[in-house]
């Protein structure tokens, strides 16, 4: 069976040794604001628990979506495996390593492309190279920046400034700078959330094209379910905040390499965009019921 | 036929030309000026101002006579415009350039803090509204030399909105950019070199150029009381009971500080990427 359910506690152990990133018991909770003086002033508020209790094992060179209603903690969650956020409770092991703060093992692709400004597509990769390798000779490095600006097809926009490109462009900055790093995981905060439709395919594509010639582990967040099922091994479907859960794992078996019609042509393309359609829908609804109760 | 063409063209193209916008403004703007002048001129004619008001024309030769002979030394009361203009010019280069050592460093060290920020935000708020020529007496009692009395001043006056604008762009730079600094394991060093000085840029050099247009709406004053430059200049003007060479150095005081704010408005541009138009 290609579903199943992750409500499971117990660690499936005779897959142990592939395990790549495995999330024990992982909670957060946002503290509220409390005191006298914010009871006074009535700006108090109580705790507010993002994410309860999440547990997930991805093994290497798996690609794996996370998907869910707006606000379920798909980002708390992606900013506790890349260090940028601390979990309240549980642990994020890496390779059986803890980890608890950011690294270079772990590259990061923001929605919000985040790139310097003042830097050109060439510094602002640089940067990240110069950073990580710091005693790497420049002729290497050059070398790194110059492999990924082609990987990523911006060839010849090496001295412009972000300001000068398209979204989707500076979101190709954005992955060539994650993956000039060479991390062991690829970490993607709604990479094409601000794109346009035919933008966005393209980005799908690339993605699609890279991931295959590197196959890295990947953790991607995203609202589309076409982009999952197209770039995804697993498809992780969240439920409603607050204390949002793994609701369940979808596995997804199309062939690799894939395109995009084929994907959409494989038996069970429809039937598992309707499961994805239908957790989707129940859970948004059970969000707009939860804003109108008082 | 073809005269006829010839004319629409040619009337489109004169259409053109007062339709575009800079055009018009200059045309406003120049017609505005004559109206004045003559109003001024007039008006000091038939004596319809108040005694001793200079006319339009006198004053403009005054100020062809300074322009063209503006250095020039017969005793500190009698120097040419060029010579107080370099004397004013210098003392604000040494206290702004000192004041901008002081300011930005001390505002990035306040706004990567945001503990040091809140504690040390007070004494910027409360001096940063006090005119600089409160410090003139204490200056001089410290000092007891109106040169570095007058250095002093610009240095107090022109401190403050460097410091809290360098502290606040640096406190409020894009969390993204910190993050992807996170996220390659920067150091702290790193990180505040390469990515939060950058970032805080357009605020660093918006608070320089707030400075310097305090420095020189100061050092005139300050200088009324210090001996030379060209406030001295207006001051001793005054004195002589001359109009039209007051009149001319108000002109020159504002052209320089024109001069001055469109460096740093080309700076500020320098360092916008796009941002803000």
């Amino acid at each position: 069976m290609s579903t199943s359910f992750s409500n499971r506690s117990t660690v499936n152990t005779d897959s142990v040794s592939d395990t790549q990133i495995s999330l024990r018991h992982i909670s957060k909770i946002f503290p509220g604001r409390k005191g006298w003086l914010n009871k006074l002033t009535r700006q108090a508020s109580s705790d507010f628990m993002a994410i309860e209790d999440i547990n997930l094992d991805i093994e290497h060179n798996t690609f794996v979506s996370i998907i869910g209603p707006s606000g379920c903690g798909k980002s708390t969650l992606l900013d506790i495996i890349a260090g940028l956020s601390t979990a309240t409770g549980g642990e994020v092991l890496i390779n059986g390593q803890v980890v608890d703060k950011p690294g270079p093992d772990r590259g990061m692709v923001f929605q919000n492309y985040a790139l310097m400004p003042w830097m050109t597509v060439l510094d602002n990769i640089k940067f990240a190279v110069e950073t990580v390798f710091p005693k790497m000779p420049a002729k290497q490095q050059q070398r790194i920046i110059k492999e990924n600006i082609q990987l990523v097809g911006l060839t010849g926009a090496e001295k412009k400034h972000p300001h000068e490109l398209s979204g989707g462009m500076r979101q190709r900055v954005g992955i060539a700078r994650a993956l000039a790093i060479n991390p062991q995981i690829l970490l993607m905060d709604e990479p094409f959330g601000a794109l346009d439709a035919l933008t966005r395919g393209f980005l799908q594509d690339e993605i699609e094209r890279i991931w295959e010639q590197q196959r890295k582990t990947a953790i991607m967040i995203t609202h589309s379910i076409e982009e999952a099922l197209l770039l995804s091994d697993r498809i992780i479907m969240m439920t409603k905040g607050p204390a949002a859960r793994i609701d369940q794992i979808l596995e997804v078996p199309f062939p690799r390499p894939r395109d995009r019609t084929t994907v959409e042509s494989h038996p069970d393309y429809l039937r598992l965009k309707k499961e994805m359609e239908d957790h989707l829908y129940r859970e948004t609804r059970a969000v707009e019921a939860a804003r109108i109760k008082p | 036929m073809t005269v006829v063409r010839e004319n629409i063209v040619e009337n489109s193209k004169e259409n053109k030309l007062l339709d575009n916008e800079n055009v018009r403004a200059l045309l406003l703007f120049l017609l505005s000026l004559g109206i004045f002048l003559a109003f001024w001129e007039l008006g000091a004619n038939l004596k319809i101002f108040s005694k001793g008001m200079p006319t339009a024309s006198l004053t403009l030769k005054e100020l062809w006579y300074w322009v063209t002979h503006p250095f020039y030394k017969n005793g500190p009361n009698d120097m040419g415009i060029g010579w107080n203009l370099l004397i004013s010019l210098r003392r604000v280069a040494i206290g702004y350039t000192l004041a901008s050592l002081i300011a930005v460093p001390l505002g990035i060290l306040v706004g990567i803090s945001k503990v040091a920020f809140k504690a040390f935000n007070p004494y910027f708020q409360l001096l940063k509204p006090v005119s600089p020529l409160a410090w003139l007496p204490l200056g001089l009692y410290i000092f007891r030399d109106s040169e570095v009395t007058g250095i002093f001043i610009i240095t107090i006056a022109s401190i403050w909105p460097t410091l809290t604008n360098t502290a606040f762009g640096v406190a409020n730079v894009d969390s993204s950019y910190l993050n992807v600094s996170k996220t390659l394991g920067a150091s702290r060093w790193r990180t505040i070199f390469k990515v939060i000085i950058p970032a805080a840029l357009p605020n660093i050099i918006s608070g320089l150029r707030i400075s310097m247009g305090i420095s020189w709406l100061v050092i005139v004053a300050a200088e009324m009381l210090l001996g030379s430059g060209l406030g001295y200049f207006i001051w001793n003007e005054w004195n002589n009971l001359y109009i039209p060479n007051i009149l001319v150095a108000i002109f020159i005081i504002g052209i320089v500080g024109i001069v001055l704010d469109q460096i740093f408005a080309y700076l500020e541009k320098l360092v916008s990427f796009g941002k803000q138009s």
